[in-house]
């Protein structure tokens, strides 16, 4: 089809529109690098915008000269690790034996599961039950509690449900039991959304806060996420100095948004290469759901 | 007796055959009862007393028939300033953020080069999956109101700063605004799904007609997007009373704590902090029970004017 000269015109103006709306998703992420690079005598006079005035790496090497924020990086990638093939494993768990049509049961157990999608107990019965567990505490209360996600195991069993049964039956002529089949056949062929949700889980863990907040009190074990938000919020840079280490006072802006800087990393590292299997894993959760 | 025989050797080879989805579904099972489902019989403390020694069941009725905690959540400026903040902010999501992922789908799909296209999606997916704490970390860096990004500008070209952060009213739009940032990107993918499927004839034919973009996007592509963007909206009215967590906790400061405090922080504040458990999970309890409501009562409404719906 021809195009008129207005139409390539209009296709111009949503190119144009398109790259501002790109300026200003990264304007936050380019300002905090801008600042994490410079020199905190700039940052002060307010020179700095959008790229970083006075270069250095100061910042970056006093934030990991802190043994309490590099633990605290390490202990969260460990956590997430963790976290994320526990989750995953449950959730390949939970979603395979229910796409079996005759398995006895079935409608008993969707429904058990899909009621805590519309109603939970809420925030207190479960702190009482965690006390009751005396999970507080307990760096488990940062993996268990929460590692199967309702939502998750409805996209991973829309997706099983689109490998032809007809692949399954097959097997099972050929005398393979349900694990053989899960293994030879069903898991091979998730990889893009086993993919998906493994992002899915560990960039929620790994952004994850409030059930360290509420159900740890011990800080050798807080997620980034939540020293982070201490670093961030503590007005007195003396108190910071002395509850998260960073040991000079007067937390300097550079070094907050170098501390800001670490904890986004590993996240835009992992992000692109994940980014392809993701849409497809997104979209069929919520075709089907 | 045969036909009873039978049968028990039919389940006998059913059993040999399927016991391992059994088996398999155990520790999934084991976990929502535990973990979703005991704790549900703590909700009983909403109407009782409150005592650490006692199991639930055996803690006495509170006054007022059991309903005293929800009475002195009603009287409890704390809890109504907490109700409203929700309700108001929730509602704000609705108005500004429901439309903006539509208007951006819409962008999107004009995009005629494909692999920009496919650029500017990977780059506006980013936000949604930064922490509220990184993002709160550089609205500080961009809004702060004497070293922010923005306010530097400002005063270069001779304007005031603009207290973005530290002022109620400019609060709850930074916090709405931050919302649009952090998901629009994401929440396309299902409406630019949800166009892929429009069947393309529709388009051949109003270009046939003679329609421009705008008139095929008005008459072809959003009468496309209108199942999703009914189910969506069902689901969003549904969560109206709903609160996040992470987000007010991670964007609020003390400033604006009477624009900022929602129930999930109300919740927080006093049971977790407060010690204060049965007024907390009566809280809770209101507003899960008003959430199922709002959610089957929007799906009615929407099945009503011929609609699909979520069920």
């Amino acid at each position: 089809m021809v195009k008129t000269k207005s139409a390539k015109i209009g296709d111009w103006v949503v190119v144009f529109i398109c790259l501002i709306l790109i300026f200003v998703c990264l304007l936050p992420v380019l300002t905090i690098l801008a600042r994490s690079l410079s020199s905190a005598d700039a940052l002060i006079k307010n020179e700095v915008l959008l790229w970083p005035k006075g270069l250095n790496f100061d910042a970056y090497t006093t934030v990991l000269g802190d043994s309490k924020y590099t633990w605290s990086l390490a202990w969260t990638a460990i956590l997430t690790v963790i976290c994320t093939i526990w989750s995953l494993f449950m959730t390949i768990l939970c979603a395979y034996p229910l796409i079996y049509d005759n398995l006895k049961g079935k409608k008993f157990f969707v429904a058990l599961i899909l009621f805590t999608m519309y109603f939970n107990a809420g925030t207190i019965p479960m702190y009482l039950l965690l006390k009751e567990l005396h999970l507080l505490n307990n760096p488990l209360v940062l993996i268990i509690p929460n590692c199967i996600s309702v939502f998750y195991v409805i996209i991973l069993r829309s997706f099983l449900y689109t490998i032809p049964e007809s692949l399954r039956e097959s097997a099972e002529i050929d005398g393979a039991g349900p694990l053989r089949v899960l293994f030879n056949v069903y898991l091979p062929l998730s990889t893009p959304v086993l993919a998906t949700l493994a992002l899915f889980y560990a960039v929620g863990r790994w952004n994850g806060f409030s059930d360290a907040l509420m159900y740890m009190n011990d800080r050798k074990y807080y997620p980034i996420q939540l020293l982070l938000y201490n670093i961030l919020n503590s007005i007195n840079s003396i108190e910071v100095a002395t509850q998260e280490g960073f040991s000079t006072p007067g937390l300097s802006e550079t070094i907050k948004a170098a501390t800001v800087m670490f904890a986004t990393v590993p996240i835009l590292f992992v992000y692109p290469w994940l980014q392809r299997y993701f849409i497809s894993g997104v979209t069929l959760g919520a075709v089907k759901g | 007796m045969s036909t009873s025989a039978m049968n028990w050797n039919k389940t006998l080879s059913y059993l040999r055959r399927y016991w391992v989805l059994y088996a398999m579904l155990i520790l999934p099972i084991a976990f929502f009862i535990t973990f979703r489902y005991i704790p549900m019989h703590y909700i009983q403390i909403a109407f009782k007393e409150y005592s650490i020694v006692q199991s639930p069941w055996e803690m006495k009725w509170a006054d007022n028939n059991g309903f005293e905690y929800f009475i002195q959540a009603f009287s409890n400026r704390d809890f109504i300033y907490a109700l409203r903040n929700t309700l108001m902010l929730n509602f704000l999501d609705l108005i500004f953020g429901f439309p903006a992922p539509i208007i951006l789908a819409l962008i999107l799909n004009e995009l005629v080069f494909k692999r920009f296209k496919r650029f500017t999606q990977t780059v506006v997916y980013l936000p949604h999956f930064l922490s509220w704490v990184i993002i709160s970390g550089m609205a500080l860096q961009l809004l702060a109101p004497t070293n922010g990004l923005i306010n530097i500008l400002l005063n270069r070209m001779g304007f005031d700063s603009i207290p973005f952060l530290n002022d109620p009213v400019y609060w709850v739009g930074t916090y709405v605004v931050l919302g649009i940032w952090q998901s629009v990107g994401w929440n396309t993918i299902i409406y630019l799904a949800a166009i892929t499927g429009i069947n393309p004839e529709l388009y051949e034919a109003a270009s046939v007609d003679g329609a421009g973009r705008f008139r095929k996007i008005w008459h072809v592509t959003l009468p496309g997007l209108r199942p999703t963007i009914i189910v969506l909206l069902i689901l969003s009215l549904g969560q109206i009373l709903s609160s996040e967590f992470d987000r007010p906790y991670a964007l609020s400061n003390k400033l604006v704590t009477d624009v900022s405090n929602v129930i999930s922080i109300f919740v927080y504040n006093y049971g977790i902090r407060g010690l204060q458990f049965s007024l907390s999970t009566a809280v809770g309890l209101f507003q899960s029970v008003v959430c199922v409501i709002f959610l089957f009562a929007a799906n009615a409404l929407a099945k009503r004017f011929g609609e699909r719906g979520i069920w």
